[in-house]
């Protein structure tokens, strides 16, 4: 416990260990905070997008925070619905056997620019006869514009954008445009006050449900934006940073500790042994790592945890076997090792209880450098086209901002976000394995 | 078991031999380009001798004589190349494995440099459970009173101040002192001291070897004490070998030995002893020239004929010389003392 804590104090003297330890706490802490809000099942279906998961979210929606900046002023999605706002919908008998269901959704409309869509959702529930239902639009000078009218089925979707009747009427500009602008301008601006949809149906049975949903969709939406099927880039963000850490450290880990343990070996046994391990690790060296693993990806399975597998395996007999083994070589002579001969210490006692813990503060700042490099390997093998499909990673955002030609269109944020998500988590892994390189190798202080 | 080390102390009874060192040779390969065999280097070249029990013998020699090799071979780290090793009524030779477990149990090693010779990131606790654990002590309880025990005979006290420090919190005396609690944590019955007080300061090394020659009188423990240092051997040891070129060239009772070293090598190092004497002052010592003989390619006849003052032309430099018996239980590998040449020079 004093060694952890000691070990702590060492630490704090270098403030780069202590933004590297904030930064990975940071990235703990988000890991857990997705862990604990979204099941990865749940992750996986709202990434796979199936159904109408994402119909109420607009599509390449840049952050909505981007507002805080001067001079922007953008709109934000903004959604209203009966199911959660009761007092927007007034029921009320107007003849036997006909209710007459009333919704009206006003709304301030502040922004400099116009939506990029605008629909409205109706749901019936307990209905034998179809209700019928009509829509108009108030604007703030005092227009009223109808928006049609129509025999209600179970669940309906009114794109009013791709209303072509209506557009015509609005002077050729689509919905989300023409029901904003002010009429009295010779180019397209919004007009700035209240709106309101009023919608009214007539029901035919008591128990009819009617639920009313209006969709204004913004150029900005949520903390991360959205992707161009309309999901929300939070889904991936968050929970890429579990499997980024989850990557990094089982990677960091695998490579390390089996790299040592047969660099140990190794030099342990000598011989045919230590020279079998030297060339395999030679001419894995010559081998070029990702035509292989592109090659495994096409060929065999787009497995993640595959890849990552054959990869760590990869990474095992590399370079960093040699200078394990030059290590191994210098603690195998060491008198202690002699001395524990004399008492019968085992070979596998000596490797693992004698060897090992010899190196393992050379170890740690090398497993800390590590990590970094694996939270890449994840991201580079899906810009490569060889992520797994299911799950919701940094890489897979970055792969399809690639596909979508996010930085020609200006999605700036759809490539920015994960990639500094990226840096920063190698940033804080890198600047931990710094520190901990000084205190676990003095000789580097005095450079 | 017969005897045949003439320097034991007579009457010795065979069942009192302890360890029997019969050739041995070791000789280690080199190879040019890791393949081709260009020669050996003989660091072990034909050495008998017998120990009795509770008996301690100084094996001496300068630097590269191979007594560091002697001593590793006996601990049986390294396979002899010939020859072989008696322990107790047993053989002990690298093809019995559970012979070898049991002789290094019944073997204690106290190595030359006391901080390599402990790992540093072990407690004193743990570095003295591990033989225990190893040699299959099981019981918990009986390892901390064994633990206790070593560390109170080697004066490591209070034992608890000691238990959970690491090697670099000790001084040098301590840290030697916790290598030779190990060396008889397993009750051994012979323990083999590599140079132990020469990486030492002077004022630690006196202690270190009367805390050996403590144990030895306590534990009836038979020490072969290797050292370079002959002003050393005065504080347990019963016999002195003088080791030249991988071979045991003088044997004798130490205090003889001290007294009336013969062979020329051996005279050489009583004359290398530093005597704090004021007269010593301008006084200059006579130290044998030259270098010590390659173990690869050893000088014909007497390995040491070209360093020796007293060399005779055609006799020492084609002749290896046997054992001479001089005087009771002193052997030298001398022509100087062999009888026919006693009768040539007469």
């Amino acid at each position: 416990m004093n060694r952890v804590v000691k070990g702590f104090k060492d630490l704090a003297q270098y403030p780069s260990a202590i933004a590297g330890l904030v930064l990975i706490s940071l990235f703990v802490a988000l890991a857990v905070y997705a862990m604990v809000t979204m099941p990865l099942g749940q992750a996986i279906e709202l990434w796979r997008g199936s159904g109408d998961v994402w119909q109420y979210t607009p599509r390449n929606a840049a952050p909505a925070w981007l507002n805080v900046f001067p001079g922007i002023n953008k709109p934000v999605t903004m959604d209203f619905n009966t199911a959660n706002m009761p007092e927007a919908k007034t029921v009320e008998e107007i003849a036997p056997g006909m209710w007459e269901v009333r919704v009206s959704f006003p709304f301030d409309f502040t922004y400099d620019e116009f939506p990029t869509e605008i629909n409205v959702f109706t749901t019936v529930r307990n209905s034998t006869a179809r209700p019928f239902f009509s829509m108009r639009w108030l604007t703030p000078d005092g227009r009223e514009i109808p928006l049609g009218d129509v025999d209600l089925r179970a669940s309906e979707s009114f794109r009013l954008g791709q209303d072509a009747r209506l557009t015509r009427r609005l002077g050729g500009r689509p919905a989300h445009m023409g029901l904003f602008a002010d009429p009295n301008a010779s180019e397209a601006v919004p007009l700035k006050g209240r709106y309101e949809l009023v919608a009214e149906a007539l029901v035919f049975e008591p128990d009819t449900e009617l639920d009313v949903r209006l969709v204004v969709y913004g150029q900005l939406h949520g903390l991360a934006g959205t992707d161009h099927r309309r999901r929300d880039l939070t889904v991936a963000l968050l929970w890429g940073t579990p499997i980024a850490l989850a990557m990094g450290l089982m990677g960091a880990i695998g490579a390390t500790v089996t790299t040592m343990a047969i660099a140990a070996v190794g030099t342990w046994y000598g011989g045919w042994v230590d020279n079998l391990i030297q060339r395999i690790t030679e001419i894995n060296m010559m081998l070029p790592g990702y035509p292989l693993l592109i090659m495994i990806g096409t060929l065999v399975d787009r497995n993640l945890l595959l890849l990552t597998a054959i990869w760590v395996a990869l990474s095992i007999f590399s370079a960093s076997i040699k200078s394990y083994r030059a290590m191994f070589l210098q603690v195998k002579e060491a008198p202690y090792i002699e001395a524990a001969k004399s008492y019968s210490a085992s070979n596998m006692r000596i490797i693992v209880q004698y060897m090992m813990p010899r190196i393992i503060p050379v170890l740690v700042p090398t497993f800390v450098g590590l990590v970094p490099s694996f939270v890449f390997f994840e991201a580079t093998i899906s810009v490569l086209g060889l992520g797994d499909p299911l799950l919701p990673t940094w890489g897979k955002v970055l792969s399809e901002a690639q596909d979508m030609g996010a930085l020609h269109n200006g999605y700036y944020y759809w490539v920015l976000a994960p990639s500094l998500l990226l840096v920063f988590s190698g940033a804080g892994f890198a600047l931990l394995g710094f520190a901990l390189d000084r205190i676990f190798n003095p000789r580097l202080r005095s450079l | 078991m017969e005897i045949f080390d003439k320097t034991m102390r007579p009457g010795t009874k065979p069942e009192d031999v302890l360890l029997s060192v019969e050739g041995l040779h070791k000789w280690f390969e080199i190879k040019r380009l890791g393949l081709f065999r260009v020669g050996d280097v003989k660091a072990v070249d034909g050495v008998d001798f017998q120990l009795a029990r509770g008996e301690s013998v100084t094996v001496v020699g300068e630097s590269g004589c191979g007594k560091s090799t002697l001593a590793r071979t006996i601990l049986g780290l390294y396979g002899p190349t010939k020859g072989r090793i008696v322990f107790d009524g047993r053989v002990i030779d690298g093809t019995d494995k559970e012979a070898l477990a049991w002789y290094r149990r019944h073997v204690g090693f106290v190595q030359q440099d006391p901080f390599g010779a402990l790992p540093p990131f072990m407690t004193v606790q743990r570095i003295l459970n591990e033989p225990l654990v190893i040699n299959g002590v099981k019981d918990p309880e009986e390892r901390q009173r064994r633990i206790r025990k070593a560390l109170e005979d080697v004066r490591l006290m209070p034992v608890e101040d000691y238990l959970t420090k690491f090697p670099h919190q000790l001084s040098g005396g301590q840290q030697q002192r916790l290598v030779i609690a190990r060396a008889i944590i397993l009750e051994p019955k012979l323990i083999v001291a590599d140079e132990p007080v020469s990486m030492l300061d002077a004022s630690v090394r006196v202690e270190i070897m009367q805390l050996l020659g403590r144990l030895q009188q306590q534990y009836n423990i038979s020490i072969i004490y290797i050292t370079h240092d002959l002003s050393t051997v005065r504080y347990f040891s019963d016999r002195i070998f003088v080791m030249y070129g991988a071979k045991l060239i003088e044997k004798a009772r130490t205090k003889e030995l001290l007294k009336n070293p013969s062979h020329p090598y051996a005279q050489a190092l009583m004359n290398a002893i530093p005597d704090p004497d004021p007269d010593n002052v301008d006084r200059f010592r006579e130290v044998p020239g030259g270098e010590p003989p390659s173990l690869m390619n050893p000088p014909a006849g007497c390995r040491f004929h070209p360093r020796c003052p007293a060399a005779i032309k055609g006799v020492c430099d084609v002749q290896e010389p046997p054992h001479f018996e001089r005087g009771e239980q002193h052997l030298v590998a001398c022509w100087l003392y062999g009888e026919e040449h006693a009768e040539q020079t007469a």
